[in-house]
């Protein structure tokens, strides 16, 4: 009876520990989250979106040029990055399912998913930025690029690996060559999917700050050449809420504010197409 | 002779699309060279000057030219730690208590949370570590750690006061925490996947002969998921030596290596961050060259979490078989 008394405690301990610990983790987070909801709604304002980053010491001030400046950045890494992740996927999960190539490959992939992003802005830095001698956009959409490549790599595998071998088998019974299968039937039931991984790797490169620093840095006026610096959410957020100014910092909870809504709003529209798949 | 010709464009379009594909998956290597490549031939000059005692070297002058990645080294590795030995009780907790004691309709949600708290950027959690943490750890916790352990023979000197005061509360504590809470959601997420790939009828036989839930998840969930969660947490492990922004906000940008915690550091990707836009010449070799230490550190230890969760889905699928 001693042995059951004392089985149910060390039960009942562990357990309450395991509550506790979960209380105590989603408290922090908690608290985090509605720091940032309550600070970035009192800094939210039209002129947001109407108005140039202010430089140091001017009043007000908004976030247009680095709102532009972002958009260009992701979407031009989406482009970059997409077409090399679906294909490089596409080869293993049609053509190189077992062999050692794939195999390195797809370990190379995952150590490259959460490489630290910072030595890829260093990366980057030396490949484009000492060779072009300035800092520009194009070398912040590479090196957001690299991010998004194994992002959507490895969600592309997996999802051709779902698409049933019966569709497969009934193409090619009809005669389609093996590239015809894969791009007209097995993509066209991947298609979620892959859209998927890369609304996934919007998400991750929405919020990046570190690859910028030393490429794409950081453009207190409007522009929208590629060529030059260019402003984005991510380091205007790193250079104001490190700055003594008031109006700086509030300026930097707004942008902290739209980049966690964007990201979580994708991850849930990520998750709700997921979830009609099954 | 129509057909034939049809027949050797349809070959030939497979022969492309396969070498298209084949290429691209080549990229991928090709990239993790070409950042190798990079990353040694811009840190060169700096081992070139200092040798190997560019690792073990304190000092870092810019004025005298003189620079090692001792300081940076340690704090990193610190940093992580603190991190890791905060943050893996509290997602083992968030873990277990999602798959072995939450009811089903608490299970999701929970889930969800702990999955979107993953997804959101690091530079959050700097920016409420340095306005919100940094300044609630000076006042409440800092004067309670100093009058506790600050007495205590050999672990007290880590926990000295700093000579400034340390009102700021900026510190490699400090960075320690704020990492903890950033990697939490992320490594909670992965063991939970984890936990839930052990078959549910090992754990109804252990519920059947008695156990408690506790005995459950010792006996029968850990052992078969060992490998897996130790490659979870190398996997956080990996995210906390490389995490760049939810650092730099917090720990202070100090050159010198800190004696005590509670004093502020610095981390290879911290000072990367802050002083690579200004550095130029044998700085920013040296500064490469501490790029590729990180680069190294975490290279090793991302491919042994691969290769270990790796195992445990070949476990997996040997028993399935």
């Amino acid at each position: 009876m001693e042995l059951y008394t004392r089985r149910r405690l060390l039960n009942r301990i562990n357990l309450t520990a395991s509550l506790l610990t979960t209380i105590l983790a989603l408290s922090f987070l908690v608290w985090i989250i509605a720091v940032l909801f309550i600070k970035g709604f009192s800094a939210i304002h039209w002129g947001l979106f109407t108005e140039m980053t202010p430089p140091p010491g001017a009043q007000g001030g908004g976030l247009a040029n680095a709102l532009v400046g972002s958009l260009m950045l992701t979407i031009a890494a989406i482009l970059i990055g997409t077409p090399i992740g679906i294909l490089a996927g596409t080869y293993l999960a049609e053509y190189g399912k077992y062999g050692l190539f794939s195999e390195i490959v797809r370990t190379i992939n995952d150590v490259l998913l959460s490489a630290p992003s910072i030595i890829i802005g260093v990366f980057v830095y030396e490949l484009i930025v000492i060779r072009q001698g300035h800092y520009s956009g194009w070398a912040g959409a590479v090196a957001l690029a690299i991010i998004v490549i194994p992002v959507v790599l490895r969600t592309t595998e997996n999802m051709l690996k779902l698409v049933p071998i019966h569709m497969r088998e009934a193409a090619a019974a009809l005669g389609a060559p093996r590239w015809k299968v894969i791009v007209q039937v097995v993509y066209k039931a991947a298609v979620a999917g892959i859209v998927t991984g890369v609304l996934l790797a919007t998400a991750r490169i929405t919020g990046e700050t570190a690859p910028l620093l030393f490429t794409a840095l950081n453009n207190q006026f409007w522009s929208t050449d590629m060529n030059g610096p260019l402003a984005n959410l991510p380091v205007v957020i790193f250079q104001f809420a490190m700055s003594p100014y008031d109006d700086w910092r509030e300026l930097a909870w707004a942008a902290a504010l739209l980049i966690t809504v964007l990201v979580l709003g994708m991850n849930i529209l990520t998750r709700t197409l997921l979830r009609d798949r099954k | 002779m129509s057909l034939e010709r049809s027949l050797r464009g349809l070959a030939l379009g497979d022969f492309a699309f396969r070498a298209i594909t084949l290429l691209f998956a080549f990229l991928v290597l090709l990239l993790l060279a070409g950042i190798i490549i990079m990353l040694v031939q811009g840190a060169m000059p700096a081992f070139k000057a200092f040798g190997w005692d560019f690792i073990t070297n304190e000092t870092w002058d810019p004025v005298r030219d003189d620079y090692g990645a001792w300081a940076p080294i340690v704090g990193t590795v610190v940093a992580a730690l603190i991190a890791m030995l905060i943050g893996l009780p509290l997602s083992f907790g968030i873990s277990i208590f999602i798959t072995e004691m939450a009811p089903q309709w608490l299970k999701r949600p929970v889930g969800t949370a702990v999955e979107l708290l993953a997804a959101v950027p690091s530079i959050i959690y700097g920016m409420w570590g340095l306005f919100f943490f940094a300044p609630f750890f000076a006042k409440h916790v800092q004067p309670l750690l100093v009058a506790s352990l600050g007495d205590v023979p050999l672990l007290g000197a880590l926990f000295q006061m700093p000579i400034t005061g340390g009102s700021s509360g900026v510190s490699v504590l400090t960075a320690g925490i704020v990492l903890a809470i950033m990697i939490v959601p992320f490594m909670a997420a992965v063991m939970r996947d984890v936990f839930e790939v052990v078959p549910s009828v090992l754990r109804e036989s252990a519920y059947g002969m008695g156990a408690t839930t506790w005995e459950v998840i010792r006996n029968v969930v850990l052992p078969y998921t060992k490998v897996g969660v130790v490659g979870g947490i190398m996997l956080g492990l990996g995210r906390a030596l490389g995490e760049t922004m939810a650092v730099t906000f917090v720990i202070g940008n100090a050159s010198k290596l800190p004696t005590s915690l509670l004093e502020p550091g610095n981390t290879i990707a911290a000072k990367l961050a802050n002083e690579f836009n200004e550095a130029d010449g044998l700085q920013m070799d040296a500064l490469i060259a501490m790029g590729l230490i990180l680069f190294a550190i975490t290279f090793v230890v991302l491919l042994l979490s691969k290769l270990l969760l790796m195992r445990l889905t070949l476990t997996q699928e040997g028993q399935k078989t």
